[in-house]
């Protein structure tokens, strides 16, 4: 999409078509000639496995859309129907729910080798703040689309997000209004999110295609995060990329072939197989796994208009990162001390994640009683939830704005290939 | 730093898969029993022998409270089910299937008259529930709601292995456990009792209350294929009944999966020499 073309159309309907519509120019340039980094390692190949991830979501999801009946009184039958009637219908479904959990996996790997080898800074800004939409846009379809089976936790989990909003001032409760489609959550809520649920998936697939647009552009970052100097920096996109693409996509089906067929509701709630009933609230009402850290966020701060802006603020603290991270070299393998902190960075992401999943008062280390502090003991989730959560802000807000202008670096090579063609030795 | 990562993913895994796990087992039941199932493993089946006597558990027993109403009783001839014969391929064909929906009676409208009437059930026909509505079910006993049983396995944690420490479980309450009139004690049910005990502030009993007494006793079923029916034998062949009930398409699964995983491994190893081939003149 950038650069010379160097598309040559060997038939005449090939010469016809490209002075009609460039379609296989556009798509020659893109797949086949474009130079690619030759050092990618397979941190880079959750690209192509995330293009993977959203092609399986949309066939299984058009499939069962054929079976499912988006009504409050129908949509958990339905689902039955689908997973006991339908010809490979327990499959589509499985795919599809074990699929959503692949996508974040996928994606939570290839956000986090950007924020590594610094692929938010220039001149990738805006590639960067697309990824972060289609990040907003996904979450708001795992959520819409986890309501759609009508399980007691589609049901209850509905009714605590939704309520999130209820906290803002003076517009909080007609929002929420407006959101149900009423005064709680029941059928319209339903069909407004099945609606929504169809639809953002191809607003994902056409941010999608900006994304990919707006990479062509600038060209991939790559580990050394130094830009390509000379053709000997770069091979062809076919096949080398391809092909590694292609296996690491293959290896990426096997973790996913093991859930849907030997562990299918591992990552899910037994709860979610009792039919929503407004009238019984389940003991503990959790969100998907994907979803842990932010929740964990969310009830770290006591007050709950706090704790949701919070929790968005998380979120918000991803689109400013090309403007937070001072430093003006790109690849933490030569920021020593950016590396550490970024290491510590994803285990205080993991442990928010166990908080979410935990109850805020339950002990860290059972058995042990410390002293109480604002109603809670310091040995217990919650304040686990809020030390992390401080590291997870200040991480952002001021590790990486100060240690940019402060941290001693290591020396960057000149060219991508002056360290990849003398052997492996520096590989970080 | 590529190792690093990697380690740093794999724990990440660890950490979330199993921190979704134990927030369930909340209020400090019992952990369920470990059970064998036939059906365990990737190359698990249901034991037929088995489902066919947690079928007759479940029909003179638990069906007098509990409906089922996912299950038609022609998924009782499918493949990896209770009665599937493979001369009868069309399970609505399957004699004992027959035989058994005929037993049922079902509502229907008269077609000539348009009146409310009672039928034999065929094997189209879901099972019928033991009680007109829910108001009946719980008028029926004392309140409280039998659980309807067509996907029981699937909505407790711990699974079957739950449903037959429940089955088994029931114990006499311990000393200062206040116990409500219609209330059972079970240690393995959720629920926290500590506003009920009276004993030791630090030692609440594991469990909860169920409204349901204990539900089987030794002998209570006789199997027709000879197997000793004790407590143990009848609460095991249920919950694998009712894991078949709620997961009829597991064999299926399991058996699909293994030849997927097959076809990815070889693809992942072609895939593989073919990358080594195509960067063989390339360092990177």
């Amino acid at each position: 999409m950038s650069g010379h073309s160097t598309y040559q159309p060997k038939t005449g309907f090939e010469r016809w078509l490209d002075a009609r519509l460039p379609i296989v120019r556009l798509g020659y340039d893109s797949f086949v000639d474009y130079p690619t980094p030759r050092n990618l390692n397979y941190w880079w190949t959750f690209g192509g496995i995330l293009s993977l991830c959203l092609a399986s979501q949309l066939i299984t999801g058009i499939i069962l859309v054929m079976h499912y009946t988006p009504s409050a009184q129908g949509a958990f039958a339905s689902v039955e129907h689908i997973m006991r009637d339908v010809n490979y219908g327990w499959l589509i479904r499985y795919m599809h729910a074990n699929g959503a959990s692949m996508f974040f996996i996928a994606v939570y790997i290839h956000m986090l080798r950007g924020l590594y080898y610094g692929s938010y800074k220039a001149p990738r800004e805006v590639l960067w703040l697309l990824g972060c939409v289609i990040y907003l846009l996904m979450m708001a379809t795992a959520f819409m689309g986890y309501v759609l089976p009508w399980g007691q936790m589609s049901f209850h989990g509905a009714v605590v997000i939704t309520n999130l909003f209820g906290a803002l001032p003076l517009v909080g409760e007609s929002i929420t209004t407006w959101l149900w489609g009423g005064f709680a959550v029941d059928n319209p809520t339903l069909n407004r999110f099945f609606s929504l649920h169809y639809l953002l998936p191809f607003m994902i697939a056409g941010v999608v295609i900006l994304h990919i647009w707006a990479l062509h552009v600038v060209g991939q970052n790559n580990p050394t995060g130094v830009d390509p100097k000379s053709k000997a920096d770069t091979v062809p996109f076919t096949p080398y990329a391809t092909v590694k693409d292609g296996f690491a996509m293959s290896v990426f089906l096997i973790l996913f072939a093991f859930f849907v067929f030997y562990m299918p509701n591992a990552l899910g709630h037994a709860d979610n197989y009792i039919e929503a009933n407004p009238l019984v609230t389940p003991s503990h009402i959790v969100p998907e796994w994907y979803f842990l850290p932010f929740y964990a966020i969310l009830r770290a701060v006591p007050d709950k208009l706090m704790g949701v802006l919070a929790m968005f603020g998380a979120i918000a603290c991803l689109f400013a990162l090309p403007w937070l991270d001072t430093s003006k070299v790109r690849s933490m393998r030569y920021r020593p001390t950016a590396k550490i902190y970024f290491l510590f960075f994803v285990v205080v992401c993991c442990i928010l994640g166990l908080c979410g999943a935990k109850l805020p008062d339950d002990p860290v280390i059972p058995h042990l009683t410390t002293f109480s502090v604002m109603g809670s003991d310091l040995n217990s989730f919650v304040w686990l939830s809020r030390f992390a959560a401080l590291y997870y802000f200040a991480f952002f807000l001021v590790v990486l704005p100060v240690l940019g202008l402060v941290e001693k670096t290591l020396p960057v090579p000149d060219s991508i290939a002056s360290p990849a063609l003398s052997a492996d030795a520096k590989k970080g | 730093m590529l190792r690093k990562l990697s380690v740093i993913a794999a724990v990440a895994g660890l950490l979330t898969v199993g921190a979704s796990a134990p927030a369930f087992a909340n209020g400090g039941a019992l952990e369920p029993k470990d059970v064998h199932w036939s059906f365990e493993g990737p190359f698990g089946t249901f034991d037929q022998a088995q489902l066919q006597r947690g079928y007759k558990v479940y029909r003179e027993v638990c069906s007098a409270c509990h409906s089922m109403k996912l299950v038609a009783f022609r998924n009782l001839g499918d493949k990896g089910a209770p009665f599937y014969n493979p001369k009868y391929p069309n399970s609505n064909e399957n004699p004992v299937v027959k035989a058994i929906a005929k037993d049922y009676q079902v509502a229907d409208i008269d077609g000539e008259t348009g009146d409310a009437i009672k039928r034999p059930a065929t094997p189209a026909d879901r099972f019928p529930s033991p009680f007109a509505n829910e108001a009946a079910a719980r008028a029926a006993n004392g309140g409280a709601l039998p659980p309807d049983m067509s996907l029981l396995a699937k909505a407790r944690e711990g699974g079957p292995a739950h449903i037959y420490s429940i089955v088994v479980g029931y114990q006499a309450p311990p000393k200062g456990l206040k116990v409500g009139p219609g209330q059972n004690y079970n240690p393995y049910m959720a629920g926290d009792l500590s506003s009920y005990w009276s004993g030791d502030k630090e030692h609440v009993p594991p469990g909860g209350f169920i409204a349901m007494p204990q539900p089987l006793k030794a002998g209570q079923v006789t199997f027709d294929d000879g197997t000793k029916s004790t407590l143990e034998q009848e609460a095991k062949d249920v919950s694998a009944f009712l894991m078949w009930a709620a997961e009829p398409k597991l064999e299926e699964r399991k058996q699909t999966g293994f030849a997927v995983l097959i076809y990815l491994i070889l693809l992942s190893g072609l895939l593989y020499a073919s990358y080594k081939t195509v960067w063989r003149n390339e360092s990177h």
